[in-house]
Parts: C-alpha cells; sequence; structure tokens
C-alpha cells in the first residue's frame, strides 16, 4: 500500500494538516505570519545545503531554519529595529544567499519549481516517516508548553509575572515551527508554507469564539484542503501545494458567511 | 514594619538605572501578608516600573530585591487582547492556573461580573474587563497581589465597591496586596501604609501620616490632603502601619 504514490501523498498531508493546525493558531495570534515566511526562506538555504554535502534534507531545514531563528530572536534583544525590518533582512537574505548558492551547483539538475511550490509524486517512505514521527514530537512539545506558551501570547507580562518563563516557551515555539517546515517543505513547498499555516486558521477564526475552537477548527480546515487539494490535483494535473492552497482559500471565502450571521467577537 | 514571619516582599534601595537614566531610585518598601501597600504619585513617576521589580520583571536591578512567596497574582495596568484571538471571559480565568468552576464563578460573583462569564473579551466595557482582571487575579488564592490601577474606567460608584473589595480580599485570603493609584483620596481609606514616588520615595507611612507630609503636599497640592477628610472625618482611630489601631488625636 505504501508504494502508491496516491496514498503516501495522503498521509503526508493528514500528518502536516494536524501540526500545523494548532501551530497556524499561535502564528495568527502571535501576528508571526512574516516569521514563517523567512523561515521558509531559509529553508531554501537548508536544501540547498544539503544537496551540495549530500546531507539529509530535513535535518539540514530543521538547522538552518533553527539557526535563523534563534539570530532572529538574539537581533530582537540587541539591536532598536522593529521586528518587521528585522523579519525582512534575514528572510531575503537567506533567499539571497540561497539563490547565490544555487549558482554553483549548476553541475546538479534541480527541481526548483518543486522546491518552491511542492512535490507529491516525490513523497517517499523516508518522507512519511520524518511527517510523522516529527510531527508527532512537535505536538508533544507544544501539548506540553501549550499553557505558559498560550498565556504569554495573551500577555507577556502577566505570564512572567506569574512564573511562567515566557521567554523559554517564546524561544521552544520558534524552533517547533522550523522542525514544522523542515518536514513539510518536501509537500507543500517553500513558498506555500505559512499559507497552509495561516489560511485553514484564519477560516477557523472566523468561526470560532473560543481559543479551543478555533484550534480544532483549523486542524479540521487544513485537513479538508489536503484531501480537496490533493484529489483536485491529480484529477486536473495541477501542483499539489498550491491546489491545497487554493482549496484553503475557498474554504476560507465559505467562512465569511458564517462571519456575516454570527457576529464572533 | 509587622514581623518576619509575615513578610512577602523586601525591596531595599531597588532601582533601574536605563539608559543613563533613573527610572526610580531607592526604593525601598515591604509587602505583608494581609496588609495593603499602595504606591501614588504623578504619572512616569516609576509606579509601574517599582510594582514590576517587585514583580522580579526585570533582569537587571539595582539595590536588592527578596521575594519570599511564588503564588502572585499580577494585574498590569494595560491588558490589550488582540482581536485575533477568540478569548472568552471563561477561557481569560484558566490563563495561568487550573480552576475548578465553583472557583471560577465564586471569583467572577466576588467583583459582580458572574453574568459575564461565557462573553467575549472584546465586548467587555473597559470597567467589566478591569473587574474580569481582578476575578482571575484573586480566583487562585494569592499571597501576593498586585494591582496596578486596578480601577481603571470604572464608575466611581463601582470606585469607591472595588477598593472596598480590595480590602476584602486582602483580609479573607490574608495576602498582600501592593496597589498602584493616582485616585489618592478614595485609595487612602483602603491601605495600611502608603509609599508617595516621584522618581524616588518623597513620603511614606500610614495614609493620615503622607496626607499630612509636607512633600506629599507639595505633588499632588494642598487639595488632595484635605479631601482625605471626607474620609476620615468620621473615624475615631486610625490604622497604623503595622496594623494597629490607635485612636485618633484629631
Amino acid at each position: 500500500m505504501f508504494d502508491d504514490f496516491l496514498f503516501r501523498a495522503l498521509l503526508a498531508g493528514i500528518g502536516i494538516a494536524l501540526v500545523t493546525g494548532p501551530l497556524g493558531c499561535f502564528v495568527v495570534w502571535r501576528r508571526m505570519s512574516f516569521f514563517g515566511d523567512t523561515l521558509s526562506h531559509s529553508a531554501l538555504l537548508g536544501v540547498l545545503l544539503s544537496v551540495a554535502f549530500n546531507l539529509n534534507i530535513s535535518l539540514t531545514i530543521f538547522a538552518v531554519s533553527s539557526l535563523i531563528a534563534l539570530i532572529l530572536l538574539r537581533l530582537q534583544k540587541t539591536t532598536n529595529l522593529p521586528n518587521d525590518a528585522l523579519l525582512g533582512l534575514l528572510s531575503h537574505s537567506a533567499l539571497a544567499v540561497g539563490m547565490v548558492v544555487l549558482g554553483f551547483l549548476s553541475f546538479i539538475r534541480f527541481d526548483i519549481m518543486g522546491l518552491l511550490f511542492g512535490d507529491i509524486l516525490s513523497v517517499n517512505v523516508y518522507d512519511l516517516l520524518a511527517i510523522w514521527i516529527g510531527g508527532a514530537f512537535i505536538l508533544l512539545v507544544l501539548w506540553y508548553i501549550w499553557k505558559p506558551l498560550f498565556a504569554s501570547t495573551v500577555n507577556y507580562e502577566l505570564a512572567e509575572a506569574e512564573g511562567m518563563n515566557p521567554e523559554r516557551v517564546n524561544a521552544i515555539f520558534t524552533i517547533l515551527l522550523a522542525a514544522l517546515i523542515a518536514i513539510s517543505i518536501k509537500m507543500v513547498g517553500l513558498l506555500l508554507i505559512t499559507g497552509m499555516l495561516i489560511i485553514p486558521t484564519t477560516m477557523a477564526r472566523n468561526l470560532s469564539n473560543n481559543p479551543k475552537k478555533m484550534v480544532i477548527l483549523s486542524i479540521i480546515g487544513g485537513l479538508l484542503s489536503v484531501f480537496i487539494g490533493l484529489y483536485t490535483s491529480f484529477e486536473i494535473n495541477t501542483s499539489s501545494g498550491p491546489t491545497i492552497v487554493v482549496v484553503a482559500l475557498i474554504l476560507f471565502i465559505l467562512s465569511l458567511v458564517g462571519i456575516r450571521k454570527k457576529n464572533y467577537g | 514594619m509587622g514581623n518576619n514571619e509575615n513578610i512577602l516582599v523586601k525591596m531595599s534601595n531597588a532601582g533601574i538605572l536605563k539608559n543613563d537614566k533613573w527610572l526610580v531610585k531607592d526604593v525601598s518598601l515591604e509587602i505583608h501578608k494581609g496588609k495593603i501597600v499602595t504606591i501614588i504619585g504623578p504619572n512616569g513617576s516609576g509606579k509601574s516600573t517599582t510594582a514590576k521589580i517587585a514583580l522580579g520583571l526585570f533582569k537587571k536591578i539595582n539595590g536588592h530585591v527578596d521575594r519570599y512567596t511564588n503564588k502572585i497574582s499580577y494585574v498590569p495596568q494595560k491588558v490589550l487582547i488582540d482581536w485575533t484571538l477568540p478569548l472568552r471571559v471563561i477561557d481569560f480565568m484558566t490563563l495561568t492556573q487550573d480552576l475548578e468552576s465553583d472557583e471560577i464563578k465564586y471569583s467572577l460573583n466576588l467583583t459582580g461580573v458572574e453574568h459575564l462569564m461565557s462573553r467575549n473579551i472584546r465586548e467587555l466595557s473597559g470597567g467589566e474587563f478591569q473587574r474580569v482582571l481582578l476575578a482571575r487575579a484573586i480566583a487562585k488564592k494569592p499571597e501576593l497581589l498586585v494591582l496596578d490601577e486596578p480601577v481603571q474606567g470604572v464608575d466611581f460608584a463601582g470606585e469607591v465597591a472595588l477598593y472596598a473589595l480590595i480590602k476584602k480580599i486582602s483580609e479573607t485570603l490574608n495576602c498582600g496586596i501592593l496597589l498602584i493609584s493616582h485616585d489618592l483620596h478614595v485609595v487612602m481609606s483602603a491601605t495600611d501604609y502608603v509609599v508617595c514616588l516621584n522618581g524616588h520615595v518623597c513620603c511614606s507611612g500610614s495614609p493620615v501620616d503622607v496626607a499630612k507630609d509636607k512633600n506629599y503636599k507639595e505633588l499632588f497640592g494642598e487639595r488632595s490632603s484635605q479631601l482625605l477628610s471626607i474620609y476620615e472625618h468620621d473615624h475615631d482611630h486610625v490604622h497604623t502601619a503595622d496594623g494597629n489601631i490607635e485612636k485618633n488625636e484629631n
């Protein structure tokens, strides 16, 4: 059964949607959408390095993204620059360095489109293992830090005053995001991971009046996007990543009907 | 003030130096179980900063702060809830603590907002939210409660009632309260010890002593010390800083 690429793709998509749901909620709540972009841009560098030095692709992406995340946390403390400027700095620097490195690798045949938008056909059993084991680990850690992370999202100082150590959980959360990008890049593509994180979550926001409901709806939205998106991409022969994101967008548009009927604070 | 068994926080000459400027300097105070310490002072005098020093929110401070409790609740001056976060009152109550639904109801009831339990935080008025903040802070029965301007946006009748409630909380929970306020007159009646701050400690002592202090009058004007008399005229006793009751000499 694992030989069937459609089945592998579906399993990979389900695994990713289960993780992007809750993580996406925190990304939206904390206004970190651009941070997702920065991490995924830095993932390009990770992919290229893994090809150049023949390293494990997921682990290399994870290492590079984590490094960028930690540099960001460091710069936030030591400079007076606003967050969006720092994110832009890191995001485009990583992208530029990645493209320069790509220039050196001209002897290797490289599927740049697959890298940018995801390539469902290339998902193998090892990728599946990375997604499900990595994903389970991410969710486990998130479960463990949920309360302090949520409290520091609502109010940093309040959480700190009441002994929740927000600085540490923020750093852990950042690493979790880097890990998610590492496991999902092959499936969704680095340009669209942020879309996968954000769009089902924004749909969920339109239909939720409490955080738990928003997380659950966000997961459901992600799963629906994967099911419908994968099916459609095979039927009409489109790229899997963009198709999944387009389905998420359609779900978001449908959720606007819900927001009109009921005003969710 | 008081004996050492009841001490919760002791600040000795604490201060913050930021970019070669003192935000607040040389603050010494003690917070004891069952006592209310109030910090008053004009805008920018370092009231909130002092509270944050007491809470341990700064990494680098001058002087010393010793905390003898971990059961701390905090009501910050500003709590902005992002609209992207759907949050009901009941979700907010359990933000940093696990509570039984009885405990949630009890503390919301104490601050008079039980009916708002399943409402969304964003729909609340300023005064209602302030009451919810207070309810959340007292729900887990803290030993130390730090309240930074807890009655903002609450109407006058509600303000008097809330200060009375804060007084009641300190008595029933036997917790120490650090209260920050600029409503001088109302807060005076519900406090054991007053620290008058303007970058440093201008004067401190029992409310009556502080109101008579020359520095206090200079800072807030003659009228503010007269206002106090509204709340003192029918009292035949005063509460001194160490909690003793003395006959009023006025």
